[in-house]
């Protein structure tokens, strides 16, 4: 039986992060050999939380040897409990506390222009993540993180889910495909996320069977709360199944499609003008208006190229996409100005609906502004874009 | 074994006697007046020099003996050349080798590459180093291992010690990338071109006696001449001065992380919301990634707005001379050049002007530049409830920085400190800062990137942000986010005794830094 373990991450570009190398004994009580940048700062409270993890655990005998490179309390925890895991599974757990800032609840039919991806295993980069203000993050568990990290990641997600504040953004998490991801589910979901994406989904029974499986974690956890679907499209079948797929729960309430997967299971070169995936993405967006939800476009890969990216943003819009993933907190900003209805546009859908509102005042179904004669869908998009940019004024 | 100590204006328990001197405790921004004259050097007769003006002896070595070095003597050296600096390891490898003792050092700054100066502090033959202590250094002498006290001063505080008397020189050994026999150099061309040598203007005047070593001699007269020959003892050739890859930060640039960029931008958003941005304003930003971000949001900004600054404080690199050429500044009133381009720039364009400690930064003048500035973007350790700022000190107690010119751009009209609300787990917000450098009544703006604070004390910015949209919070608000995110730490264990005194700008001294105990 194996008695020791390594989690964590260690190396000169790792901050906020620590490793842990865990020996389980049979006596001696709990022994801390602590290497850490903040020692004489923190030193103490963190052998102190390595002691409670471990009775937490029900461990009372091992070595635990930290070296730890700033790493949070509930980076620590994660750590030290994946650790315990490797050698002893078990159904203990060491869970911090849910901080008020992330009592809040999502809802249906919010933004969701930018998602910004935050590898499942890497603290760092979810410390941050809130302050450059996406609509979305996504923590995740899937292509990000390395297949022997999987489980330490889980434990670092649930605990991210309960202690970093994000500022209002709506907290996904993307799960691992089927059936590794519902092994994900069962770590994270009693943990407030606010929407699991489902990855690589090419049948409707998937999304049924995390659905399935989320409810009845939440059944178990007496949590009345709605846990939104986001499945990715990423192959030519997931296309061809699209409206199925979108249609799948109820709570389905988005669904994206990843290219760079697409493009390989076609065969072809992603390119920048994107020729390649054109019917698919057009597909997938009409599946969604279709079914009632989200339409929601693929990353754009370099970071680098802030006007490449502007010119996919705005070819997206048009094609009827309302969002798009971000792998880089700068491509944020610019994913959501390209999205949000500018000041001219919002000038025109005023005038629209102020002459619609007349018309309706006179009676008369004719809807005109200057020689210009307004068809009702006109004017709907026009209060749609008011709508937009009314929330977005309160948000 | 405690040294005797006096509670200061800022309520920091100060030493009242600093390597056997009797030494003033601070007493509040602009209260203490020295009185008495200005330190003189001895005057000097031309027919003690060489008529034919040819200064030049064959080696450092020579010169440091022509100059009398023997113990317990002051050696002053500059830090032009930054971390490529290779002129102060080799004057004190000479008093080594002359068996000489109890030196003081006293640089404008020191660099990682002064560690090979720790086994001279060891053995004796430096007592201990009143400049800047970071790095090897830092670690040094934070843990007891220097003799005497160390004392840190801003760059304009170093000018006001030489010129007060309260550091007299017996030499001062100039690095001068370009000298001609006299003694007339400057930093403009060579090998070990590094722009300007302001830092070396007090020493020149005052030291008892002036040694310019050059990698790069040149034919009378070497024009400009930013240091005067006619300060000037001796000239020496070495074979090099510095590395010039380390000289010039050739790798200055703009940050890429995402998170101080936001920073930057929050910080010049700011000060376009307050109005501070405006035709004819004038800005000093430093060579950080950060800093330079802050610069480059300005330059859009101002792109935009069709705004030009009459002047830029610097720090030179190469985006502020592009500023400068693209015509949206007039001039760059410049401390010291950071690039290859700052130093073209300095050699080539009449708007690019080179300055010193006593034009910009010298409290006990007739007035300095630092307090024309608009504007100035600054960073720090540390900060507290009352605005306090640390910029010499990490919070476990040990030094980590010098306090360059950051205290006296304090001056400027508004100070605005762009800094991360933790790092790691070390919380940038604290109760009371571990070692005070800047008094928070002169610290305007405190931008994170979880909220910007803004001293109660300008009532003016205050009201001028709150309609902005931007994250304005209290101070006390953004110190429990940092502590909920962090935990709250212990304080790091000192000991009673003081390793190194802080100055203020006008001498005083300000705070102290205690041993660390070893863990």
């Amino acid at each position: 039986m194996v008695q020791t373990a390594t989690t964590g991450n260690l190396g000169d570009r790792i901050r906020s992060d620590c490793q842990v190398k865990l020996e389980i004994r049979t006596r001696g009580g709990i022994e801390v050999s602590l290497n850490s940048k903040v020692e004489r700062m923190f030193g103490k409270q963190i052998r102190q939380q390595a002691a409670e993890v471990m009775e937490a655990l029900g461990i009372r005998a091992a070595l635990l040897e930290i070296e730890d490179s700033g790493a949070l309390p509930f980076v620590i925890g994660a750590r030290i409990e994946a650790a315990v895991k490797q050698i002893r599974p078990n159904d203990n757990a060491w869970i911090p506390p849910l901080i008020d800032q992330n009592k809040y609840e999502s809802a249906r039919d919010r933004f969701r222009f930018s998602r910004l991806y935050l590898p499942g295993n890497t603290p760092s980069m979810m410390l941050n993540a809130g302050i450059h203000k996406p609509e979305g993050v996504i923590l995740d568990l899937e292509d990000s993180v390395a297949p022997g990290k999987k489980e330490e990641a889980r434990l670092l997600v649930r605990n991210a889910l309960r202690q970093v504040d994000f500022y209002g953004a709506e907290r996904m998490v993307r799960i691992n495909q089927l059936p590794m991801g519902l092994d994900d589910l069962d770590e994270i979901a009693a943990h407030h996320p606010h929407m699991v994406l489902l990855p690589k989904c090419e049948h409707r029974s998937q999304v049924q069977e995390v659905d399935d499986r989320i409810q009845s974690i939440l059944r178990a956890h007496k949590q009345e709360r709605e846990i939104f679907l986001m499945p990715i499209i990423e192959s030519g079948l997931g296309v061809e199944n699209a409206f199925e797929i979108a249609r799948a729960s109820e709570r389905v309430v988005a669904m994206a499609i990843g290219l760079e997967d697409y493009t390989a299971d076609l065969g072809v070169r992603r390119t920048e003008e994107g020729k390649e995936s054109l019917y698919a993405r057009t597909r997938m967006v009409n599946a969604c208006k279709a079914a009632g939800i989200q339409p929601i476009d693929s990353v754009y890969s370099d970071v680098a190229n802030m006007e490449g990216l502007l010119r996919n943003v705005e070819q997206s819009r048009a094609l009827g996409f309302e969002g798009m993933g971000c792998i880089h907190p700068r491509q944020v900003p610019v994913i959501q100005g390209a999205f949000l209805p500018g000041e001219e546009e919002i000038e025109k859908a005023r005038r629209i609906v102020e002459a619609f509102e007349e018309a309706q005042a006179r009676g008369s179904a004719v809807v005109a502004l200057g020689s210009k004669m307004i068809d009702p869908p006109v004017v709907k998009r026009a209060l749609h874009t008011l709508d937009l940019a009314r929330k977005l004024k309160q948000s | 074994m405690s040294p005797k100590t006096i509670s200061n204006a800022a309520g920091r328990q100060v030493v009242e006697t600093l390597n056997g001197e009797t030494c003033v405790p601070f007493q509040g921004v602009g209260k203490f007046k020295p009185g008495g004259d200005k330190h003189a050097p001895k005057i000097a007769s031309c027919s003690d020099y060489p008529s034919d003006g040819n200064k030049r002896l064959k080696d450092l070595k020579t010169a440091l003996k022509k100059s009398g070095l023997r113990d317990g003597m002051t050696i002053s050296t500059h830090h032009h050349f930054r971390n490529g600096d290779m002129l102060a390891n080799q004057v004190f490898d000479i008093a080594k080798e002359m068996g000489v003792k109890g030196l003081r050092w006293f640089p404008s700054a020191a660099f990682p590459c002064h560690e090979h100066l720790i086994q001279y502090l060891e053995d004796g033959t430096i007592q201990r180093i009143e400049g800047s202590m970071n790095g090897p250094l830092g670690r040094f002498v934070s843990e007891g291992g220097m003799e005497g006290t160390g004392v840190l001063r801003s760059h304009g505080g170093r000018y006001q010690a030489i010129q007060d008397g309260e550091v007299q020189i017996d030499i001062a050994v100039i690095g001068a990338p370009s000298a001609d026999l006299f003694g007339n150099a400057n930093g403009l061309k060579g090998d070990s071109a590094c722009g300007l040598l302001g830092f070396a203007l007090a020493d020149s005047q005052y030291a008892d006696k002036v040694i310019v070593a050059t990698d790069h001699p040149v034919e009378f007269p070497c024009i400009p001449w930013q240091i005067q020959g006619n300060h000037v003892d001796y000239v020496v050739e070495v074979e090099k001065l510095g590395d010039p890859s380390k000289i010039i930060s050739g790798t200055t640039q703009i940050t890429k992380s995402p998170d101080r960029l936001l920073l930057a931008e929050l910080t010049a958003k700011f000060c376009q919301a307050a109005g501070i941005i405006r035709e004819g304003f004038s800005f000093q930003s430093g060579a950080g990634g950060t800093s330079l971000a802050v610069g480059e949001y300005f330059r859009k900004i101002m792109k935009e707005e069709g705004i030009r600054a009459r002047f830029a404080r610097g720090g030179s690199n190469k985006y502020l001379v592009s500023m400068l050429e693209e015509g949206l500044v007039d001039y760059i009133l410049d401390g010291q050049t950071f690039d290859l381009d700052g130093v073209r720039s300095m050699a080539d364009n009449p708007g690019h002007v080179w300055t010193s400690p006593f034009t910009s930064y010298n409290y006990h003048g007739k007035g300095n530049f630092a307090g024309l500035v608009d504007v100035v973007i600054l960073g720090a350790t540390e900060v507290d409830l009352q605005f306090n700022a640390n910029v010499v000190t990490h919070s476990d107690g040990y030094l980590l920085h010098g306090i360059g010119g950051w205290q006296n751009c304090l001056f400027s009209k508004t100070v605005i400190l762009p800094i991360p609300l933790f790092r790691d787990r070390v919380p940038v917000v604290r109760e009371q800062v571990s070692t005070l450098c800047g008094p928070g009544e002169l610290i305007d703006v405190v931008v994170t990137e979880r909220g910007i604070a803004i001293n109660p004390l300008r009532t003016d910015l205050l009201e001028l942000t709150k309609n902005s949209g931007l994250p304005i919070k209290s101070m006390e608000e953004l110190k429990a986010e940092a502590d909920r995110i962090c935990g709250i730490p212990e304080s790091p264990e000192l000991t009673d005794r003081v390793v190194a005194a802080i100055k203020w700008v006008d001498g005083t001294i300000i705070d102290v830094v205690r041993q660390v105990s070893r863990s």
